[in-house]
């Protein structure tokens, strides 16, 4: 398989203190990967630093390659703008806007680039609602507020807005850890799906959820990539110490 | 030896403080009332005299005793309005690039000076509205403008004094009031918020109109109504340079009248009793369109909330 995503001697500071050193990586085309690695370790930071939000907050700055396609994204003449519809991405906690109905939520990004008619909006908010398994639970109050639904709902709401600009890579950190069981199970079977389509990359602190759902695995330690196997091999077989002692509980 | 749980004499605290504070609260009402009621009781001759003419009526001439309040009122919205419609953009501009633009060490000193416009005092705005703004106004401005003459606003001889003239300068007047509400306002845009814009590919100008804005719109319309009042009840430095001329005119050259300036300049030469009774009746009209302002403001902001908006406020 083509790697859609190589990193390569990626490194991440805050001012002045460092966040990630020196990682390489290179994700699959059409796969699932989980970061997995205590909190702190830097997972957030890491997918920030892949779509380039991490260079929006104040004083931060990072240094190295990100290939998407074999295009470096930190390259002078891209732009951040284009790139990001390029990645979507889901947050930890839900963030639709609040001022828009959940269908004007689904095609928030679709409108950056281009007009639609009302019946356009509503097919193509139906479409997104359906592949995030959503649609079945809304679809008699597309025009209410996105705000008035549950948070595990707002959470695959905000799934159906990163899918409806049809991105290629999809990044979600810790897109479940604000949902219940039922919720997350749904957004679990959603990955698997969307798998066929897009490359995803989820940072989870759930062990089974990382073994359930994905075919690779990196754990992240203190700002450093210590390994980054199969998923299988990484819960049973680890290489490293550090790995074993964390997925098997023991790690501090 | 276990302390007693019995109060110690016969006073108590805690009933006397609440019963205090609940004066003090009760007071203002009671205040309000008074001041309601006296404007009522003492606009009464001029009610009795003119009935609701004297809101629809245009002439004003103390003398020969017409007494007309539209023009007044004209001039109070119309100036109001003008200033609302300068200063909200550039209060909005501030604000944003405030909360989302200027570099952290730029934002408190801008701010500052922002704030310290509201400081001073209304005499001063006055006096250099009429002594630097109105000749800048009539010398270079308004002869500018006097070109697009097929326009209503641009009509007739550039003066200076008038209403062009009092509207920049209430705005220059509530501008920190908007400006400061909405800073405080989009400061309280969660970060999420944002990020979920760029995330999606939004411009910094994308994140602004389409997120930080609409999150943050019942706090910007509190400030706007805020401002608002400011301008319908601002006196001295309209006073100052309105041209204090009673008549409804669309052009932003011609001098106008407000009901504030009018009341400042004859309440203390009217001797008539109808006059004085007069220009309470115009107080009284100056404060019930400041309660319509207000009520159709939380009303508006009832209805925005109900749809759904980030801060409620
Ligand atoms: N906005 C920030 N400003 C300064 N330092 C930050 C900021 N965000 C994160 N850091 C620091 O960078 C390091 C990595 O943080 P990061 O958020 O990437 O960790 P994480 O692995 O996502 O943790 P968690 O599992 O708790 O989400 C931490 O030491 C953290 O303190
Ligand atoms: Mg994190």
């Amino acid at each position: 398989m083509t790697d859609k995503l190589k990193v390569e001697a990626l490194s991440a500071w805050f001012g002045n203190n460092p966040a990630l050193y020196d990682i390489n990586i290179a994700m699959p085309e059409k796969s699932v990967t989980a970061i997995i690695g205590p909190s702190g370790c830097g997972k957030s930071t890491f997918v920030r630093c892949l779509n380039r939000l991490h260079e929006e907050v104040p004083g931060a700055s990072s240094r190295g390659i990100v290939l998407l396609d074999g295009e470096d994204v930190y390259s002078p003449g891209v732009d951040p703008v284009l790139l990001r519809r390029r990645m979507g991405m889901i947050f930890q906690k839900p963030n639709p806007f609040p001022t828009m109905s959940i269908a004007q939520n689904v095609v928030a990004g679709i409108l950056l680039e281009r007009r639609m008619s009302k019946s356009e909006v509503e097919e193509s908010a139906e479409k997104y609602l359906k592949l995030a398994a959503l649609w079945d639970e809304v679809k008699d109050k597309l025009h209410k507020p996105g705000m008035s639904l549950s948070g595990g709902q707002q959470q695959r709401l905000c799934i159906a807005r990163a899918l409806a600009v049809e991105p290629e890579v999809l990044l979600a950190d810790e897109p479940a850890s604000a949902l219940d069981p039922i919720s997350t199970a749904k957004v679990e079977e959603l990955f698997m799906d969307l798998k066929e389509r897009y490359t995803i990359i989820v940072v989870t602190h759930n062990m089974q959820q990382a073994a359930r759902i994905s075919d690779k695995t990196a754990f992240f330690l203190t700002g450093k990539l210590v390994e980054y196997d199969a998923t299988a091999k990484i819960f049973t077989n680890p290489s490293r110490k550090e790995t074993e002692d964390y997925v098997t509980g023991r790690f501090g | 030896m276990a302390g007693s749980i019995k109060r110690s004499g016969k006073f108590d605290i805690e009933r006397a403080f609440r019963g205090g504070t609940a004066a003090l609260a009760l007071s203002v009402l009671v205040l309000g009332a008074i001041i309601v009621y006296e404007l009522f009781s003492s606009s009464g001759p001029a009610f009795d005299r003119f009935g609701f003419g004297f809101i629809t009526s245009r002439d004003w001439d103390p003398v020969s005793e017409l007494y007309g309040a539209l023009p007044f009122i004209w001039g109070t919205f119309y100036t109001s309005i003008l200033a609302l419609v300068i200063a909200l953009p550039l209060s909005l501009g501030i604000a944003v690039f405030l909360t989302e633009l200027a570099p952290v060490w730029l934002r408190g000193p801008i701010g500052f000076m922002v704030e310290l416009l509201a400081a001073i005092p209304s005499l001063v705005y006055g006096l250099w509205g009429l002594f630097v703004l109105a000749p800048i106004m009539q010398e270079h401005i308004q002869p500018f403008l006097a070109q697009y003459d097929y326009l209503p606003f641009f009509k007739g001889y550039p003066l200076g004094l008038g209403i062009m003239t009092a509207s920049v300068i209430v705005a220059i007047m509530i501008l920190p009031t908007i400006s400061s509400i909405s800073r405080e306002v989009m400061y309280t845009v969660p970060e999420t918020q944002r990020e979920g814009g760029l995330a999606l590919g939004m411009t910094r100008w994308e994140v602004v109109s389409k997120v930080v804005i609409p999150y943050s719109r019942s706090g910007i319309l509190g400030g706007v109504i805020l401002g608002f009042g400011r301008a319908l009840g601002e006196t001295m430095a309209v006073t100052m340079v309105i041209g204090n001329t009673p008549q409804i005119t669309m052009s932003l050259f011609d001098p106008g009248y407000t009901i504030a300036s009018v009341l400042a300049n004859e309440f203390a030469e009217a001797t008539e009793k109808v006059h004085l009774s007069v220009l309470v009746e115009l107080g009284l009209i100056l404060f019930v369109i400041s309660i319509l302002m207000n009520s159709a403001a939380k009303l508006l902001l009832w209805r925005m909330n109900r749809y759904g908006s980030g801060s409620g406020s």
